[in-house]
């Protein structure tokens, strides 16, 4: 299984991303600028602050190269996992429903939170963020719902930014792009604390199978 | 010759604005009183040489229409 982890200017996770992608696989960097994947069977989007995130978080990144053939690649079935600014860059190319945005309290959050997954388990990730309040409209968040595209919320009490009906994560319709703002690419070693993330990238290798 | 342009961007109705939040709060520290409903958006200053693409610009890139609304104003008249 090779993984392919786009590294935009700004980007700051893509070195925990491709070990946490070597724990299941080949990975390999993907340059912002590179308009070919290079036959990878799923890609990360890394955490970070994509092109300053000047506009708003996402917003530029979109545009880049190596996106448009995400775009593609994704359009194809191909596995996508976007984590926190990746997660907000799928949302402004509209591969994932929804929007982020500022934390309610307007604080940098960093903390371990609970995640509780489609199905009920319980994982411990860390967040790193400061627009990571998940929003959609309510007949959205309700489609989402019904289509089973919630993959994750806040365990009850921990939502740390507002985030509508605690939603830390979700999938497009067809289950082949995945986004969330917590890090499981940082809770693979259990020197960290936690090696809960290893199951989504697990769980994104058997989507690309 | 390009138009210069303006474009306001706002959070849309319903939505939490937290910066206009903290903004609020801390005018009656400072003596302003009686002042609500304050949100915090942004303003584009531009010239485009084809005003009738500002639109779609404004769409794909200036503005998340899921999120925000746009207005465009013409600076100069033209």
């Amino acid at each position: 299984m090779l993984w392919g982890v786009v590294q935009f200017p700004g980007s700051c996770d893509e070195r925990d991303a491709l070990h946490a992608c070597g724990l299941n696989g080949e990975a390999r960097l993907i340059w912002h600028e590179e308009r070919d994947l290079g036959g990878v069977d799923a890609v990360v989007v890394p955490g970070g602050f994509s092109y300053g995130d000047y506009l708003r978080a996402g917003a530029i990144a979109r545009f880049s190269p190596a996106m448009e053939a995400v775009a593609e690649f994704a359009a194809g079935g191909g596995a996508v996992l976007g984590i926190c600014n990746g997660f907000q860059v799928l949302c402004e190319a509209n591969l994932l429903p929804g929007a982020l945005l500022l934390n309610d309290n307007l604080r940098f959050v960093c903390r371990q939170v609970d995640l509780i997954d489609a199905e009920g388990a319980r994982l411990s990730i860390p967040a790193k963020h400061g627009e990571g309040r998940y929003w959609a409209p309510e007949e959205m968040l309700d489609a989402i719902e019904a289509n089973g595209q919630v993959a994750f919320r806040y365990a009850p009490g921990q939502n740390p930014n507002g985030s509508a009906r605690d939603i830390a994560g979700v999938s497009n319709e067809a289950g082949n792009v995945l986004g969330l703002m917590p890090h499981p690419e940082h809770a693979v070693d259990a020197m960290t604390g936690s090696t809960d993330g290893l199951r989504i990238f697990e769980s994104v290798a058997a989507v690309a199978a | 010759m390009a138009t210069k342009a303006r474009v306001l961007i706002r959070p849309k109705e319903g939505i939490l604005d937290p910066q206009g939040k903290a903004v609020e709060r801390a005018l009656p520290a400072l003596g302003f009183e009686g002042v609500g409903h304050v949100r915090v958006g942004r303003m584009v200053e531009l010239e485009a040489e084809d005003p009738e693409r500002l639109s779609e610009l404004c769409e794909k890139l200036l503005a998340n229409p899921l999120i925000e609304d746009f207005e465009i104003e013409s600076i100069d008249g033209a």
